[in-house]
């Protein structure tokens, strides 16, 4: 796997008339974690859609070597389907072989043949990690993973980001909750007001 | 390939009659119902029918073609999945042309079968009926790529977005039913390959012009 990398330099980032934030720069090497902290309204969402090539920056650039995965308040599963015929789709699509392991991990076994719309916030949450990890991509933008997530599940989703960055991954996290990530860097956005 | 065959695999599923989502026998059973209709408003006379019924097949397609465009595309730019393609090097093009196809697929050839009931139930005869088949090979291409494009378009809008579909549907159609139904009062083949022509040139704009509206709905 060819070693990942995700730069920005002096970002700044416009929503209407008002700057959420300037002036931001960062470097992530394979391997690397940071976590994105700030009180909402901040631009933590806004950074990573910028940093995932969804929302053009007001100003500065993003520089990305790798393949990018993104977690959000969107799902992207199918709601109407049980929730392995809507993981399927995005299996078949990445070419994923073996997507027993994240749905193990993940502790979705029972919940396959559920309905998406009926899952619960925190199953919710697992059943898009599931979609990213199955991806097998080396970039990982994670928008607030932990919300809705028992102590159980938070301590799987830091297991898998270590186990992620372990293998030359980089990740991403913008949470105002406290998250273990391995070689952690952090960045606080109001740093970064204009 | 692999991504068009995902693509179109899941969009079938969605979107032919009898499917999951469920909704996609109305635009038929609508077709059917204007044709049942419409002898009872105008009266049985054969030959006023004749005389009209073949346009009114026309309008009733037409009409058809505007129902599932609020559900076309909106509610995968909701749920995330045009971000997830997007990160995927999917360009939103590749989306909407196989969105496209499967739109056609699920409303065009069952209009077309159901064109023979509703002939029976407006009272037109053998060759008209044959024209007017034609004329809906030809033009239902083209009504599914107006359609996808209005989807498109109407993506950002919250609410009200299904009216103003079927508002901007309807003249951004009337070439086609011009030159469609005006194939049958003036018999002529010509107005079936202009309805042909204009329906290439729509579905060929289409994959573009849908992708440039996803992405200017994203970034606002």
């Amino acid at each position: 796997m060819e070693p990942c990398r995700l730069a920005a330099s002096e970002l700044a980032c416009r929503r209407g008339d008002r700057v959420l934030f300037g002036g931001l720069s960062l470097a992530l090497e394979a391997g690397e974690a940071l976590q994105v902290t700030g009180p909402n309204g901040t631009g933590k969402s806004s950074l990573i859609r910028i940093l995932a090539g969804l929302m053009r920056p007001f100003a500065g650039k993003v520089d990305r070597a790798g393949s990018m995965a993104l977690i959000d308040e969107r799902l992207a599963l199918d709601e109407h389907l049980p929730l392995g015929r809507a993981l399927e789709f995005w299996q078949s699509l990445d070419g994923c072989t073996s997507p027993g392991r994240a749905i193990t991990t993940l502790q979705l076994d029972g919940l396959l043949e559920v309905p998406v719309r009926f899952l619960s916030t925190g199953q919710r949450k697992r059943a898009g990690l599931a979609r990213l990890l199955n991806s097998g991509q080396q970039i990982w933008l994670l928008d607030e993973p932990l919300n809705g997530l028992d102590d159980q599940a938070r301590q799987a989703v830091e297991a898998l980001l270590a186990l992620h960055c372990g293998g030359g991954g980089i990740a991403l996290v913008a949470s105002h909750q406290p998250i273990a990530l391995p070689a952690q860097q952090s960045l606080h956005l109001p740093d970064f007001e204009a | 390939m692999r991504a068009f065959t995902a693509l179109l695999r899941r969009d079938l599923a969605a979107l032919l009659p009898g499917s999951a989502r469920g909704n996609s026998l109305l635009p038929l059973l609508f077709f059917l119902a204007v044709a049942m209709l419409y002898p009872f408003a105008v009266g049985p006379e054969p030959e006023l029918l004749a005389a009209t019924g073949g346009g009114v097949i026309w309008v009733a397609a037409l009409l058809a073609a505007i129902l599932p465009l609020d559900r076309l595309l909106a509610p995968d730019v909701e749920s995330g999945f045009f971000d997830q393609w997007a990160l995927r090097g999917i360009a939103e093009e590749v989306v909407v042309a196989v969105r496209l196809l499967a739109h056609w697929l699920s409303f065009g050839p069952f209009i077309i079968a159901a064109a023979f009931p509703a002939s029976a139930l407006v009272g037109i005869d053998g060759p008209t009926l044959h024209v007017v088949l034609l004329g809906l090979l030809a033009g239902t291409p083209g009504l599914a790529a107006i359609g996808i494009i209005i989807a498109a378009v109407t993506v950002g809008l919250k609410g009200g977005g299904a009216a103003l579909s079927g508002l901007l549907m309807i003249p951004l159609a009337v070439p086609l039913l011009i030159f469609g139904a005006g194939s049958l009062s003036t018999g002529g083949e010509s107005g079936l390959a202009l309805t042909a022509a204009i329906s290439l040139v729509l579905v060929a704009i289409a994959p573009f012009a849908g992708g440039a509206a996803i992405r200017a709905a994203r970034e606002g």
